[in-house]
């Protein structure tokens, strides 16, 4: 359900920028996705089509970029791709790291007429 | 003709999470936003916490919950005031819920709000509400790889309970791997292993949640 109220913010988002930009239509939506976010694609798409329903939005293209997951080993500075069992520093081994990349949830742009 | 947006989707629901927070401080209020899976133990930790400091602070509760009102009930047995949210199907709660909770406390009568959330480990650690701390309850028969299957829950939180910790003879469940594995996302984080049960651990909690609350009066 956390999808639901994900889509009406990104709905509501989108509508405020085209009407700004006095558009009448939204062609397409892009859409900037962590893959620590866990937000499924499917779900969101079946939520906009019925909340998008007589806006400007209806009809839009939904287009997810996926943000792969990026750690920073706080002891050797290297930036890795974290595993799924395995978030230990390709280097040096150890699992002191941070999360600087995959927790995006982002409008990257809209494209409109 | 493309248009650059660049605005985080959740960007409205941390605008009243600020909200929230701004009215919290100015009555003093100390929020603790508890996480957990369903059944990790945050309603008894919530019991157990009430029952050892309701006679030095004033406590109130908001209680998180898909439906029904049973958490609720058992918690405004201790006299303090609770309010229920109920999520409707919604598994998280979010700022605006918690600004219309907030509109049914009387703020400037308590010192202390714990607030208990939908119990998940994926989508409350992605709206913020306003709190100054977030707990995690996690609980021993859950296993030790938690932490790897839930991260962005570990990294978002402020310290990292054990609850059942007096199963742990009885399970497969590797204390130091679960410790490694929550420092690796989070270096700089707690595990209190405790029990609800027979209170083991439950007074260093307790400390530590006074202490949390001292240094955010400054």
């Amino acid at each position: 359900m956390h999808e639901l109220s994900i889509t009406q913010s990104m709905l509501q988002i989108v509508l405020e920028q085209a009407e700004k930009a006095e558009a009448d239509r939204i062609q397409k939506i892009n859409l900037n996705i962590g893959e620590l976010s866990g937000f499924v694609e499917e779900s969101v798409r079946f939520y906009f089509d019925f909340l998008a329903k007589n806006t400007a939005a209806e009809g839009a293209s939904l287009s997810f970029n996926s943000v792969p997951a990026q750690a920073r080993c706080r002891k050797c500075n290297i930036v890795f791709q974290p595993r799924e069992l395995n978030w230990s520093c390709p280097n040096c081994a150890q699992t002191s790291v941070e999360i600087i990349a995959g927790k995006e949830l982002l409008v990257e742009s809209i494209e409109v007429d | 003709m493309e248009i650059k947006v660049l605005k985080n989707i959740l960007s409205a629901n941390d605008e009243i999470a600020q909200r929230n927070h701004d009215l919290l401080n100015q009555h003093d209020v100390f929020a603790v936003n508890i996480m957990a899976s369903p059944g990790a133990g945050k309603t008894s930790l919530i019991l157990e916490t009430i029952r050892r400091l309701k006679d030095k602070v004033r406590i109130a509760v908001i209680e998180g919950d898909i439906t029904s009102s049973v958490d609720a009930e058992t918690v405004s047995k201790e006299g303090i005031p609770v309010v229920q949210i109920n999520t409707g199907g919604s598994c998280h709660l979010d700022a605006n819920m918690i600004q219309n909770a907030l509109n049914n406390i009387d703020l400037n009568e308590i010192q202390l709000l714990l607030i208990e959330n939908v119990g998940n480990l994926v989508c409350p650690a992605e709206f913020t509400i306003g709190d100054h701390k977030k707990v995690l309850v996690s609980s021993t028969p859950e296993g030790h790889d938690k932490p790897f299957k839930y991260p962005l829950m570990f990294h978002t939180v402020d310290l990292v309970l054990l609850n059942k910790a007096d199963l742990i003879p009885h399970l497969n469940f590797d204390m130091e791997a679960f410790t490694q594995a929550v420092k690796g996302i989070k270096e700089k984080i707690d595990v209190f292993p405790i029990s609800c049960r027979n209170g083991e651990g439950i007074d260093r909690w307790v400390a530590w949640l006074l202490s949390s609350m001292q240094s955010s009066r400054g």
